[in-house]
């Protein structure tokens, strides 16, 4: 069974995230932003992290920095889904070592896909 | 006192003098000796014997009439701010050294005007000099016992010894340098001391007279008052006599200017421009302290001497008939500092005058041409110095044989009466720019011929034959020309009525000549210079016209005779620099002509340095026309330059407020982007949410549980209020930050407005058991837009809720009046915000990380726009942490 950690502090995305997910088998790990995300972490190697930029506390782009330096998480994939979509913004986020950069709002059929084929 | 001894007081007095003279000279720098009560007390050089002795004697003998000479200074000083402060400026920039070069300037560096000048000069001084001498003679012989003793010949005569004292004084630091318009420290700073012992020796006596001799100033009036000529001393006695007041105040008036000795101290020796200030009412008030007790002096020795031949010396005789020998010889150095300062100052600028104006330019120009520098120094100083004793000792000379019958006042008001035919053409040429200089030798020739028929020769007559007749029956027998009483005017005093002639033929000629007569180009340029020498301050050396060819090495070499080639070069360098002109330039302009002539003045006078200049150059007539024109347009081109400076100011100020104003545009714009951004931001997101639920509601329709089915439901509901509560507040902000929303103002009751507010809430906080206080009963109107002041308390009371703990959370509303403003309050008591966050609650789109409700409540802008709301009505909202817990925020309404 796969493993996926979803970081976002909007309740009701994280809700169909989690439903979805849950639904293709997934494993799901939920966290309202980055604190709670390496909290997580630190007993789960997931296969992949799904992160959004905006977050209280810890924002995305900190919590992909702190994974990177994680050895234990090296084959772990880090997604983006984010509203942010201007160029400039996708750029810094691949720039920063995400494997995916997917913007809200979002079909969730296409995210099953790109995430499964992420970790194919 | 036995001659000798005295003969020893005086030595050991001016040895002092020459000390303090030599040590000022030595720090001439100081701010002891650079000062403005220095400048003022030298300005009381004006003050000679003629004050100190001869003042009591009018006083004595005529009354008050010793008065006019001191208020004529008086009324001049007020004026000197704008006057000398003129003359001063003017002299300066033109490196003038004497009141000859002044005047011979202005009428475009008239030789024949400079020794005009000169010659006036020494026919009013000269005697004047002689009658300091005599002074000193006089008193030293009363002081000294042998009253027997009559001199024989010149070599026992102490006055002789004096008199050649003081021309070593006048010629050691008078002719220190060859530029006469450096300044002489040391003969300044002894004058000024010599000032200040003048006045205290003769306050002594005066006070010595008065409260020693006297019972007081009551007393001895009291006793004159019984005297028979009593009315006639203390009146100006009648209508006639008034002219002879107003005539005697106009001509010191001249006098305080044009004397060569003012002109010295006050112009040539005058180190700053504001010194001026604090002259103007010091010197009055020196003036008026001399003259405090020359009235009581006077009238006392009326009463106890009654001498009237010897009412010049009351303030010397009364303390020696009364034994105080001290005091008498205290009096005769206050008298001996009078003259010296008189004799030294006067001596040192006739001699300027006598060598600048009338020796250089007529004889040794030549000379000094073929000779060499330092040679030329040399024969500068010599003839200076020749000057200095041929001055003295022709004064001296003067003295032994005519001042037998001259009353020290008498031979004073003759040369301000010959010193006053220079009044037309420098108080008129300095305002007037049509003064010529042929009218000017005129109006002066033709003054001095009527002094010398109605004063000079009468006097000369009478002091020679011992005839009176002249005076009684004219010239020729003919009545109207009397020289005492021309055409018929019979009631004025000689020298009133010789200067009342001669100023009058002196100013007929000069306006006349004037106008029938034009100056040359070069006087037109000079008298413009005058005239405007504020605007011709700004252009230097570039206010002299001029036309033609010239080499610089020529200019050089003439230069060079009188300068030595160091300071030549260093002057010259100094120029190129000024005028961004490369250092080889060949060819001279005009100001370099300017410049060159300015540096020879000091030297060698105006006159003869324009002379000089001349030579080696091959200057072109330039029509009077076009010297206007010329410098019409250089005055325009510094007025120009001027607005042109002005302007360029201006822009560059514009553009930094242009600047400035982009940046903040930009900076604008930035955050409108960002604003944008956020906005864009937030609307996704309950999109994102609706988005999502629909696909899987649709997709999944069948497999969903309906407990989950319901909850997607109820979340879609939640993001659509959230969207359309989010798009509400974006417009209202937006409409409160542009300033697009009218408030509906009108008055109500707080109490109310806060109690409705909180009804609102009842339900929501009874659910999470959370108290809501209102214990403010008391009413307080104000005016408010209601609606909206609602909106800012919802906002702040759901804040709180949000805030608080369940259960135990407790928000406390309150209101108070405090100065000028109504302020209110909502307190809780939930866990507050962290401190760093403070400074961002009012930002729009902040959210704190602390609240107890999960996120969807709030849109971001409730804070902001509670700010925008209380800032519409001229208000303020702030925030801060309680010291237990909790947080206030309070906000405070303008009240009237």
């Amino acid at each position: 069974m796969k493993k996926i950690v979803i970081v976002d502090d909007e309740p009701n995305i994280v809700m169909t995230l989690e439903y979805t997910f849950k639904k293709h088998n997934f494993e799901v790990y939920i966290a309202r932003d980055g604190s709670e995300a390496l909290e997580i972490l630190e007993d789960v190697v997931p296969d992949v992290v799904m992160l959004d930029v905006m977050m209280p506390k810890v924002d995305g782009y900190q919590t992909l920095k702190l994974i990177k330096e994680n050895n234990k998480l090296k084959n772990t994939k880090v997604v983006f889904l984010t509203a942010k979509n201007k160029a400039s913004d996708i750029e810094k986020g691949l720039k920063l070592g995400a494997d995916k950069y997917l913007t809200k709002p979002f079909s969730v059929k296409k995210i099953v896909s790109e995430i499964k084929e992420l970790i194919a | 006192m036995s001659n000798y001894v005295l003969f020893l007081i005086i030595i050991c007095y001016l040895i002092a003098l020459f000390f303090i003279a030599f040590i000022a000279e030595k720090n001439s720098k100081s701010k002891w000796v650079n000062n403005s009560v220095v400048y003022t007390l030298s300005l009381a050089v004006y003050c000679t014997a003629w004050t100190y002795y001869g003042s009591v004697g009018i006083a004595a003998n005529s009354g008050i009439d010793f008065l006019p000479i001191y208020l004529g200074p008086v009324i001049a000083a007020p004026l000197w701010i704008i006057l000398l402060k003129k003359i001063i400026r003017i002299s300066r920039q033109h490196k003038i050294s004497s009141i000859a070069d002044f005047i011979s300037l202005r009428y475009g560096n008239n030789r024949f005007l400079g020794a005009l000048v000169t010659v006036v000069c020494l026919l009013g001084i000269v005697p004047y000099i002689s009658l300091q001498l005599k002074a000193v003679s006089e008193t030293f012989q009363i002081l000294s016992d042998d009253t027997s003793y009559v001199s024989t010949s010149v070599y026992d005569d102490s006055t002789f010894y004096i008199a050649v004292l003081l021309a070593i004084f006048a010629t050691f630091f008078g002719t220190q340098t060859t530029d006469a318009s450096e300044k002489h420290k040391g003969i300044v700073v002894s004058v000024a001391i010599e000032s200040i012992l003048k006045l205290v020796f003769f306050l002594f006596v005066g006070i010595y007279v008065t409260y020693v001799l006297f019972d007081g100033t009551e007393d001895i009036y009291s006793k004159m008052s019984q005297s028979a000529n009593f009315k006639s001393l203390t009146t100006i006695s009648g209508f006639e006599k008034g002219f002879n007041w107003l005539y005697t105040i106009m001509l010191s008036f001249m006098a305080i200017f044009l004397l060569p000795r003012q002109f010295q101290v006050s112009v040539v020796e005058n180190v700053r421009e504001k010194h001026l200030k604090n002259a103007i009412w010091m010197f009055p008030l020196y003036l008026l302290l001399f003259n405090i007790f020359v009235i009581f002096i006077a009238w006392a020795g009326n009463l106890t001497i009654g001498n009237a031949d010897q009412a010049e010396y009351y303030a010397l005789l009364l303390p020696l008939k009364n034994g105080n020998t001290f005091l008498s010889v205290l009096v005769f150095l206050g008298g001996f500092s009078a003259v010296i300062s008189m004799v030294v100052v006067a001596t040192l600028a006739l001699s300027t005058m006598v060598s600048n104006n009338l020796v250089i330019p007529y004889g040794f120009l030549d000379r000094f041409v073929k000779s060499h520098p330092e040679r030329n120094a040399k024969y500068i100083k010599n003839i200076r110095r020749i000057s200095i004793f041929s001055i003295i000792l022709i004064a001296y000379a003067f003295y032994v044989n005519f001042s037998y019958e001259l009353s020290l006042y008498s031979i004073g008001l003759m040369a301000f009466v010959i010193i006053a035919q220079l009044a037309p053409s420098f108080f008129i040429g300095l305002f007037w720019n049509r003064g010529s200089s042929k009218a000017t030798i005129i109006g002066i020739i033709a003054g001095l011929s009527v002094v010398f028929y109605t004063l000079i020769l009468p006097f000369s007559i009478q002091a020679f034959t011992g005839s009176a007749d002249f005076m009684q029956y004219g010239l020729n027998g003919i009545e109207a020309l009397r020289p005492h009483a021309l055409f018929g005017i019979d009631f004025l005093s000689p020298p009133t009525h010789a200067f009342f002639w001669s100023l009058l033929v002196n100013l007929i000629c000069y306006v006349t000549f004037s106008v029938i007569v034009k100056g040359n180009y070069r006087e037109r340029n000079y008298a413009e210079m005058y005239v405007d020498s504020k605007n011709y301050t700004d252009l230097q050396d570039g206010a002299l016209v001029w036309k033609g060819e010239a080499y610089v090495a020529d200019i050089k070499k003439v230069l060079v005779k009188f300068l030595g080639e160091a300071r030549t070069e260093r002057a010259l360098n100094l120029f190129f620099r000024k005028y961004n002109l490369p250092l080889d330039t060949q060819m001279a302009d005009a100001r370099l002509i300017n410049f060159s002539e300015k540096l020879l003045t000091g030297s060698i006078g105006s006159a003869s340095a324009k002379i000089l200049i001349s030579s080696v150059v091959k200057e072109d007539e330039v029509s009077l026309v076009e010297v206007l024109k010329i410098l019409e347009e250089s005055k325009e081109t510094i007025a120009r330059n001027k607005l042109l400076k002005e302007k360029s100011e201006e822009l560059t100020k514009l553009t930094d407020q242009l600047q400035e104003a982009n940046e903040e545009l930009i900076e604008k714009d930035k955050q409108k982007d960002e604003f944008l951004d956020t906005v864009a931001h937030e609307l996704k997101t309950p999109i994102t949410g609706i988005r999502a639920t629909t696909e899987l509601l649709m997709d999944d329709e069948d497999d969903m549980p309906s407990e989950i089915k319901t909850q997607f439901l109820k979340n879609m509901l939640q993001d659509s209020d959230r969207l359309s509560r989010l798009i509400h507040n974006i417009l209202d902000f937006e409409k409160l930050s542009t300033g697009r929303t009218q408030l509906n103002i009108s008055k109500y009751n707080i109490r109310k407005t806060i109690k409705k507010t909180i009804d609102s809430f009842n339900h929501m906080a009874q659910k999470r058991g959370v108290k809501i206080v209102h214990s403010n009963k008391s009413d307080f109107y104000a005016e408010y837009d209601e609606d909206r002041i609602v909106q800012v308390l919802t906002n702040l009371i759901s804040n709180a809720l949000k805030f608080t703990e369940p259960k135990k959370g407790k928000i406390i509303a309150d209101y108070k009046y405090d100065e000028g403003f109504l302020e209110i309050s909502i307190k809780d008591n939930g866990k507050g915000i962290p401190e760093e966050d403070i400074p961002f609650v009012f930002d729009k789109f902040y959210q704190s990380k602390n609240q107890n409700t999960i996120k969807p409540e709030g849109s971001g802008l409730g804070l902001a726009i509670s700010k925008k709301i209380v800032e519409n009505h001229n208000g303020k909202i702030w925030v801060k942490n309680n010291q237990k817990s909790g947080v206030t925020f309070g906000f405070k309404l303008p009240f009237e």
